[in-house]
C-alpha cells in the first residue's frame, strides 16, 4: 500500500485476476468495484449493511462490500457475482436461480447468490432453518424469498452431485 | 409438399393445436375449452426471458450505466417540511475544483413544476423532499460537498400533519390551489339505492372507524438515471430506472422546455418499482436533464437509500368510516362509508387511488343500498403515490375487518356472512355494473380455499388451543395464541373507466425466423416480457427462444400509457396478441402458397407451420418468413389495441367502472404473543382468480412476493413522522420482511374461463397482495379477541392497543 496525495495504490485479487487500484482509502469497497473496476454485477441498495445487495465474498466470507473501506481491502481476494459463472458455465447456484424462477427485478440476485455461495461453502447441505438464516441479511422485495430458498437447497444438491463427479467446484 | 420439416411427436403432443382459437376482445370462447394442455408455450412455466442476465450480474441497471466525461449530479433538500426560503447563496459551491453548475429556481430553462411537482422549489418548500439547489460535478463526492457549502436562510413556517389539521375549520392551506386542503379532483361519491331506507330495514347497524399507515415502496434499487445531451441538436437521451418511461419523457420535455419528441428515453432494467418510479424519476431525470443540457457533458444521479425515502411516493394512508346495516339473517341492507386518504404536498394520482377506491369501497358483496364518498388531503408530507394494489389494500383492510365486526354483531360465522352476499354471476355491484358476459367464480373460490386451508377445523382446533392454555396456565388467556382470519375481493382488470386504456405492441418477423417484440408497458421484474414473449410466441407458434424482447424505448412505439393497474398482461397482452395475429395471417399467406393449400388449412406450433390434419405437409416457419420478407411482404407490426369505452356518471358514481374483474381470497394463520404483543404470522394460503394463467410460474411468484408485501403492511411497516421529517429513512429502522419472517405460503391459481383478456388471462400483480393484510388482522383478532384498528399491528399497538410513537404528528391519534 503506498500513499499518493489524499489516495492510496491498493493491490487485490478480484475474481482471480490481480488489480493494483488507486483508491480513497475511506471510501467504501463497492463503489471501487462498481466506479473503477466496473464490475457492476455488485448493486448497492442501503449503503449502510442492511440490505446485503452489495454482498461479495471476500476472503472466503460473505462481507457487505458497502461497509468495507478500500483501504482494508488491500492484500484481500475477493469475489464478485462476475467470478461465479466459469466460461459461460452457469454456477450451479446461478443455474438452480434461474431453474426455480427465484427471481423477478433481479436486483438482489446477486447478493442473494454470493450470500448462499459462502454458506454452501462452509455447509454443502444446509437445513432450511440455516438458509434462511445464510439468507437474512439480503433483503428482497420481490420474490418473498420462497422461491429462492427452494433455489438455494437444489444448488446445494447439484453441488452435492458435481463434487461427486468431479472434485473440483465448477466455477469456484 | 415442401420443405420437409419434422415435427416432433412431442409438438404434437403437448399442443393440441386444433382447439386453440385465440380470442380477440368481444369474441365467444367456443364452449368447452379449458386450458389444460392446450397450449405450447402459454399456460407454461417457461423461464423467464431475463434470467441468465441477472444471475450473471450483467443485467444493466440505471446505476451500471456510465459514460466517458460523465458528470455526478446531487441535490440540497429542504431542511423543514414548510418554510419560505428568503436567500440562498450558492458561491462557495460554485468556487470549488471540479462543480460544473449549481442551478437554483430561476436557473430552470422550462417550467419549474411537472404535474405540480417541483424541479426546484423558488420561495417556498411544503415538504422535506422538496429540492432547493443541484449540482454537477466530477465526482458524487465532489457534488457532495458542494450540496453542503450552499447556504440556505429559511422562515420556517407552521405545517399540517394529519388528516385532522388539514381537514380542520381554518386549517392552513397547503396548496393556493386547493381550498380545505381538499386534493383537485378527488371527490368520488357513489350512490346507489337509498341507505336511509336500508339502515330502517336493518336489524344490526354497526359504525367503525380504520386507519392505514404511509408505506415504503422500498423496491431494493435506489432511483437512478443518467441523461446524455446531443449538443448537435439541443436532444437529450435518458437512462433511467422508470416504471413509466412515457411520463419521463413528458418530464423531461417539460423541465427543459423543449419538444417531447427531442427526448428519447431508454428503459434500464428495473430493480422493483411496484408502482413508485414515477413521480421521482419525471423529477430526477427532469433535473438531470437540464444540468446535462448545461454543462454539455452526462450527467448521472443516483439516489442514496435516505434521498429516495425523501421524495418518493408513499402508500396513501386512509381513514376509513363506515356505517353498515343488515338484516338478522345476514343480508346486508346499506352500507355508508367516507374515506379520506392523506395525499401529502403534491400529488398526480389521488384522483385515480381514489376512484378505484369508490368502486371497490363495499368490497365483492351485493349490497342495494350504497352511500361513498372518498376524496383525499394535502399535508406537509411527502407525497402519496401509486403502490400495487393502488388504494385496494388499504380498503379491503376496512372493509373485511368490518365484515368480521359484523358477523360478531350479528352472531353470525363470518364466512357465513360473506357466501351470503359475496357477488354471482349476475349480481350488481355498488357502481350498478351487472357482472355477466365475465366469470365470477368468488363462491366457488372461497369454498376451494376453506376447503384447501381446512379452515373450519383449523379454526375450532386454535378456540380449543387457546382455552386450555389457558386453564392450564391460569392466566386469563394463554401466552401464546393461535388464530385463523379469511379475507375475499374483487378487483376491477386494467384501468377501467378510469382512463384511456388503449395501448401498442409492435411485432417484427425477421428474415431469420426470429421475432422482435416491443410494447409500450414496462417489465419492472414482475416478468411482463417473459409473458408477452409466451403470448407472441403461442400464437404464431414459434418457440419462446425465437422471441426477441426489447426494452421500452420511447423513440421507437408510440406512447402506450402507464404500466399501472396490472394492465401489463391483461391490455398490453391483447396488443401484443392483434400485432401477432396480422403477421400471422400474412405467414400463412405466403407459407400457403408454397405448401399449395388455403391459408385456412394452416396451422403452427414450435416453429413448423404445417396442414391442419396433415403434418407431413409441413414447412418450417423460418423458410415462410425468409420468403415473405424477400418478397416484400409485410411482416412486422404495429397494433394498437382500444379497449370499448366504460360510461361512468360521476355525481352518482354509476357505471359499468371495468370490462371484467379478478377474485381473490386469502386465509392467514397467527400465533400471537401475549406478553410481547408480537405477531408470528404461520400461514398465508391465497387463492387467486387468474382467468388462466399465462405462465404459471411467475404468477405464482406474484403471489409469494404479494403475501411477503402484504405482511410488511399487516405487521412490520410504517414510515414515521416528526411534524413532517420522516424519522426512519433507511432499512435499519423501517423494517421490510426477511428470509426469517416469511410465513408458510401457499398459491392457489384458481382458472376461470373469463372470455375478456388475453387467452383468458385476468390480472393478478396487484391483486396478490391486496387481500394479505385483512387475512392477518382478521386471524389476529381471532386470536386475541380483540380488534385493532389500525395498521401495523407493531407490539405496542397489539398489546396496548395503541400506538408509541416518536415525534409528533403521525398519521394516528
Ligand atoms: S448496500 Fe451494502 S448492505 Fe445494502
Ligand atoms: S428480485 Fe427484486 S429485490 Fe429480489
Amino acid at each position: 500500500m503506498c500513499e499518493i496525495g489524499s489516495q492510496i495504490a491498493i493491490s487485490m485479487k478480484v475474481n482471480g485476476k490481480t488489480y493494483e487500484v488507486l483508491v480513497d482509502p475511506l471510501s467504501p469497497l463497492s463503489s471501487v468495484l462498481r466506479d473503477q473496476l466496473r464490475l457492476t454485477g455488485t448493486k448497492v441498495g442501503c449503503g449502510k449493511g442492511e440490505c446485503g445487495a452489495c454482498t461479495v465474498i471476500m476472503d472466503g466470507r460473505a462481507v457487505n462490500s458497502c461497509l468495507v473501506m478500500a483501504g482494508d481491502a488491500d492484500g484481500s481476494e475477493i469475489v464478485t457475482i462476475e467470478g461465479l459463472a466459469s466460461s459461460g458455465k452457469l454456477h450451479p447456484i446461478q443455474e438452480a436461480f434461474v431453474e426455480t424462477g427465484a427471481l423477478q427485478c433481479g436486483f438482489c440476485t446477486p447478493g442473494m447468490i454470493m450470500s448462499a455461495k459462502a454458506l454452501l461453502d462452509s455447509n454443502p447441505s444446509p437445513t432450511e432453518e440455516e438458509i434462511r438464516r445464510a439468507l437474512s441479511g439480503n433483503l428482497c422485495r420481490c420474490t418473498g424469498y420462497h422461491k429462492i430458498i427452494d433455489a438455494v437447497r437444489i444448488a446445494s444438491k447439484l453441488i452435492g452431485r458435481n463434487t461427486n463427479q468431479e472434485p473440483v467446484l465448477r466455477g469456484s | 409438399m415442401q420443405g420437409g420439416a419434422v415435427i416432433t411427436a412431442e409438438a404434437m403432443k403437448s399442443c393440441d393445436r386444433e382447439p386453440v382459437v385465440s380470442q380477440m376482445p368481444g369474441e365467444a370462447i367456443p364452449e368447452g375449452q379449458r386450458s389444460d394442455g392446450r397450449y405450447c408455450v402459454v399456460n407454461k412455466p417457461v423461464p423467464r426471458v431475463d434470467a441468465y442476465e441477472k444471475v450473471t450480474g450483467r443485467a444493466k441497471y440505471a446505476a451500471d450505466i456510465y459514460f466517458p466525461n460523465m458528470l455526478y449530479g446531487k441535490v440540497l433538500r429542504s431542511r423543514y417540511s414548510h418554510a419560505r426560503i428568503l436567500s440562498v447563496d450558492t458561491s462557495a459551491a460554485e468556487a470549488m475544483p471540479g462543480v460544473y453548475c449549481v442551478l437554483t429556481a430561476k436557473d430552470l430553462p422550462g417550467e419549474q413544476s411537472w404535474s405540480t411537482y417541483l424541479f426546484l422549489a423558488g420561495d417556498e418548500v411544503r415538504y422535506t423532499g422538496d429540492a432547493i439547489a443541484m449540482v454537477a460535478a466530477e465526482t458524487p463526492q465532489i457534488a457532495e460537498e458542494a450540496i453542503r457549502a450552499i447556504k440556505v436562510e429559511y422562515e420556517p413556517l407552521p405545517g399540517v400533519y394529519s388528516i385532522e389539521e388539514a381537514l380542520a375549520e381554518g386549517a392552513l392551506q397547503v396548496q393556493d390551489y386547493a381550498p380545505g386542503n381538499i386534493v383537485r379532483n378527488t371527490h368520488w361519491p357513489v350512490r346507489k339505492g337509498n341507505v336511509e331506507e336500508g339502515f330502517a330495514k336493518s336489524d344490526v347497524i354497526i359504525e367503525r372507524e380504520y386507519r392505514t399507515q404511509y408505506i415504503e415502496h422500498a423496491y431494493i434499487e435506489p432511483e437512478a438515471a443518467v441523461v446524455v445531451p446531443n449538443p448537435v441538436d439541443g436532444s437529450v437521451t435518458v437512462y433511467g430506472s422508470l416504471q413509466n418511461p412515457f411520463m419521463t419523457r413528458r418530464a423531461v420535455a417539460v423541465a427543459l422546455g423543449t419538444q417531447i419528441g427531442k427526448v428519447h428515453v431508454i428503459q434500464q432494467t428495473l430493480g422493483g418499482s411496484f408502482g413508485g418510479k414515477e413521480e421521482v424519476m419525471g423529477l430526477m431525470c427532469g433535473r438531470a436533464a437540464v444540468m446535462a443540457v448545461k454543462t454539455g457533458r452526462p450527467v448521472k444521479m443516483v439516489n442514496t437509500r435516505e434521498e429516495s425515502f425523501l421524495e418518493s411516493a408513499k402508500r396513501h394512508p386512509f381513514r376509513l368510516r363506515y356505517k353498515v346495516g343488515a338484516t338478522r339473517d345476514g343480508k346486508i341492507q346499506a352500507f355508508e362509508a367516507e374515506l379520506v386518504d392523506e395525499g401529502g404536498a403534491y400529488n398526480s394520482q389521488a384522483q385515480f387511488m381514489n376512484w378505484r377506491a369508490c368502486v371497490h369501497t363495499t368490497g365483492c358483496y351485493e349490497i342495494p343500498n350504497v352511500k361513498v364518498d372518498v376524496y383525499a388531503v394535502h399535508t406537509n408530507k411527502v407525497y402519496g403515490g401509486a403502490m400495487r394494489g393502488y388504494s385496494s389494500p388499504q380498503v379491503i383492510f376496512g372493509q373485511e375487518s368490518l365484515m368480521d365486526e359484523l358477523a360478531e354483531a350479528l352472531g353470525m360465522d363470518p364466512v357465513e356472512l360473506r357466501l351470503k352476499n359475496a357477488f354471482r354471476p349476475g349480481s350488481v355491484t355498488a357502481t350498478g355494473h351487472k357482472l355477466e358476459g365475465q366469470s365470477v367464480p368468488l363462491v366457488d373460490l372461497i369454498k376451494r380455499v376453506l376447503d384447501e386451508t381446512d379452515f373450519f377445523a383449523v379454526r375450532e382446533r386454535y378456540r380449543k388451543e387457546r382455552e386450555e392454555a389457558a386453564q392450564s396456565t391460569g392466566a386469563p388467556e394463554g401466552r401464546l395464541r393461535k388464530g385463523i382470519g379469511l379475507a375475499a375481493s374483487f378487483r376491477g382488470c386494467g384501468l377501467g373507466a378510469e382512463s384511456p386504456d388503449a395501448t401498442g405492441a409492435f411485432v417484427a418477423v425477421m428474415d431469420d425466423g426470429s421475432v422482435l417484440i416491443r410494447s409500450g408497458l414496462t417489465d419492472n421484474g414482475q416478468g411482463l416480457s417473459t409473458a408477452h414473449a409466451q403470448i407472441v410466441a403461442e400464437e404464431l407458434g414459434v418457440k419462446i427462444e425465437d422471441i426477441v424482447y426489447q426494452r421500452v424505448d420511447t423513440s421507437s412505439i408510440p406512447d402506450g400509457g402507464m404500466t399501472v393497474a396490472s394492465r401489463g398482461t391483461f391490455t398490453g397482452g391483447r396488443a401484443m396478441l392483434g400485432a401477432a395475429r396480422e403477421v400471422k395471417k400474412a405467414l400463412f399467406e405466403v407459407a400457403a402458397r408454397m405448401l399449395e393449400c388455403d391459408p385456412e388449412d394452416l396451422t403452427s406450433a414450435e416453429g413448423i407451420i404445417f396442414v391442419k390434419g396433415d403434418p407431413s405437409r409441413s414447412i418450417t416457419f423460418k423458410e415462410v418468413a425468409n420468403r415473405a420478407f424477400w418478397s416484400g411482404r409485410e411482416v412486422s407490426k404495429l397494433f394498437w389495441f382500444i379497449p370499448p369505452d366504460l360510461p361512468w356518471d360521476r355525481p352518482t358514481g354509476q357505471g359499468p367502472a371495468f370490462p371484467t374483474y379478478a377474485y381473490a381470497c386469502v386465509v392467514a394463520e397467527v400465533q400471537v404473543d401475549m406478553e410481547t404483543g408480537a405477531v408470528d404470522v404461520l400461514k398465508v394460503t391465497a387463492g387467486h382468480d387468474v382467468g388462466m394463467a399465462i405462465n404459471p410460474a411467475l404468477a405464482k411468484g406474484q403471489i409469494y412476493g404479494g403475501i411477503a408485501m402484504g405482511m410488511g403492511m399487516a405487521i412490520m411497516e410504517e414510515v414515521e413522522f416528526s411534524d413532517g421529517d420522516i424519522l426512519n429513512p433507511n432499512f435499519d429502522e423501517y423494517i421490510i420482511p426477511t428470509s426469517m419472517d416469511v410465513p408458510e405460503a401457499k398459491p392457489i391459481l384458481y382458472e376461470s374461463d373469463d372470455p375478456v383478456g388475453p387467452f383468458r388471462a385476468k390480472s393478478l400483480g396487484e391483486g396478490a397482495m391486496e387481500c394479505v393484510a385483512a387475512a392477518i388482522a382478521n386471524a389476529v383478532a381471532d386470536a386475541t379477541g380483540r380488534r385493532i384498528r389500525e395498521l401495523p399491528l407493531n407490539l405496542e399497538r397489539v398489546l396496548l392497543g395503541k400506538s408509541l410513537k416518536r415525534g409528533k404528528g403521525g398519521a394516528s391519534k
